[in-house]
């Protein structure tokens, strides 16, 4: 049985925190500067450049490149033979948020309830799920989830027979109606199968895959490409202005279902893509 | 790349009247910010017949929520949050004279409407890009509502701050112009 202090994941979310919100990951970047060589609109061109310059400030000066720095979201990877020493996990977490949020100057944006809405202060609690492995690994991976492109997420019970076509219809329809409010050019997670809840949970777990990593599945993949293709025919471009880069990938996470059911859910990420993972 | 206009706040009718849909316009001078919270005790004054936390007349509103200053900075990145959640509060502001609002997405055609009669003026910033944005401005000061943190209404002086013209007072806008513009029939084959 392998023993993790407490203070070991307080420390480890405390800087996942600080360096999600701070520094685009590289395979992120990289499709941005693709997107830009590729862009055709003049004003799509000039939004991809302030985005990365955006990058490059706030990486120098350690700033958050976006104010709204989030929702702290949590996948837990957990060894079946670690034990962690001193505490919870989950409190834990929020313990790394708390400080991570305080010290790294990241803007809190968590209200206690959707009715009365008093801020927590500390961006706690952190949204975090958990996935169960064999041995000793403990792996923790942040994603940093904006409300702007969050609400623009959707969900959809769809029939058997609506298909894959009605699948890639419901996708491209829901971008089309996110439009401009969801920052793009969008990463699109895409959940289907399980039951309802299942289908969104998968849908922000597909955000998490490094931009532009493939399916390993290549029937999926091949979906993924077809829809890239059929959401930057939309024009709608980056911000939104008008142009031919408005998603820079599409990921898509499966899952066995029922025989009567069809659940897409597509959860969009804007292009402060803000993720990063430690292994402890 | 694209046409670029110093604009220096207050704004007149007159003034806005000579911007077009896609104008890449610098902006010098006084913002507010203001997003959900202000804006809903925004319209609660209003209706109590109290005092406004700032005159409207000729003034700019920026939807943002910035997060906290590093030490020796006047305002923490600042970036444009979606301007529709502000929709049902628009008007109220617009009919008070404001000529600007600076955000992110598409507005309502009730606050396109108020725009139009009142010649107040749409303007995009780039959404994420908080930390370029924070650097235009060069002071910050809360003037009401302090409780409300992130929210809080700040009077900013901002030089050269750069936005786009989204909807001008001919009745254009840029998302949807620009969509039109740049869609295609059949995929392009990128993702491949």
């Amino acid at each position: 049985m392998r023993e993790i202090p407490a203070g070991k994941i307080v420390e480890a979310v405390r800087d996942l925190c600080i360096e999600a919100n701070t520094e685009l990951p590289e395979s992120h970047l990289a499709l941005m500067r693709r997107a830009l060589e590729r862009e055709e609109s003049p004003h799509g061109r000039e939004v991809l450049s302030r985005i990365l310059e955006n990058a490059e400030v706030a990486k120098d000066r350690c700033i958050a490149f976006c104010q709204d720095t989030g929702y702290a979201v949590f996948f837990v990877e957990v060894g079946s033979d670690v034990r962690i020493e001193g505490g919870e996990i989950g409190e834990l977490i929020d313990r790394g948020v708390r400080r991570g949020y305080s010290e790294g100057y990241l803007r809190k944006s968590i209200i206690r309830s959707p009715v009365d809405r008093v801020n927590t202060g500390d961006n706690t609690p952190a949204i975090v799920y958990y996935e169960p492995v064999f041995g000793e690994g403990f792996k923790l991976t942040m994603l940093v989830k904006g409300a702007g492109c969050d609400n623009m997420s959707a969900l959809k019970m769809l029939t058997p027979a609506e298909g894959v076509e009605g699948m890639k219809k419901f996708i491209v329809e829901t971008i089309e109606k996110a439009g401009p409010n969801a920052s793009p050019p969008v990463t699109v997670g895409v959940g289907i199968g399980g039951p309802f809840e299942k289908a969104a949970m998968l849908a922000k777990k597909a955000l998490t895959r490094p931009s532009g990593e493939p399916n390993p599945d290549p029937e999926l993949a091949g979906i993924e490409r077809d829809l890239l293709d059929e959401i930057n025919a939309t024009g709608i471009g980056p911000a939104g202005y008008g142009g031919t880069q408005t998603a820079l990938c599409v990921h898509i996470e499966s899952f066995p279902t029922h025989i009567a059911a069809f659940p897409v859910a597509v959860n969009l990420d804007c292009h402060s893509h803000r993720t990063a993972s430690t292994e402890l | 790349m694209v046409d670029e206009i110093r604009l220096e706040a207050p704004l007149t009718r007159k003034g806005n009247e000579r911007l077009k849909t896609g104008d890449v316009v610098l902006l010098s001078g006084i913002l507010y910010t203001a997003r959900d919270a202000a804006h809903a005790r925004i319209k609660e004054a209003i209706e109590n017949g109290d005092d406004l936390p700032f005159d409207p007349e000729g003034q700019i509103v920026y939807f943002t929520g910035p997060a906290p200053a590093r030490p020796g900075h006047p305002l923490g990145p600042a970036g444009p949050t979606t301007a529709s959640r502000m929709d049902p509060y628009s008007p109220l502001l617009i009919e008070r004279g404001l000529k600007g609002m600076v955000g992110k997405g598409l507005r309502s055609q009730p606050v396109r409407n108020a725009m139009a009669e009142h010649g107040c003026v749409y303007f995009g910033a780039v959404e994420g890009t908080a930390a370029l944005l924070a650097d235009r401005v060069k002071e910050a000061e809360v003037v009401a509502y302090r409780d409300l943190g992130a929210e809080a209404i700040r009077k900013l002086l901002v030089e050269d701050f750069p936005v786009i013209v989204v909807n001008d007072l001919h009745g254009g806008d840029l998302y949807l112009e620009g969509r039109e513009r740049w869609r295609r029939d059949a995929p392009v084959g990128e993702g491949s």
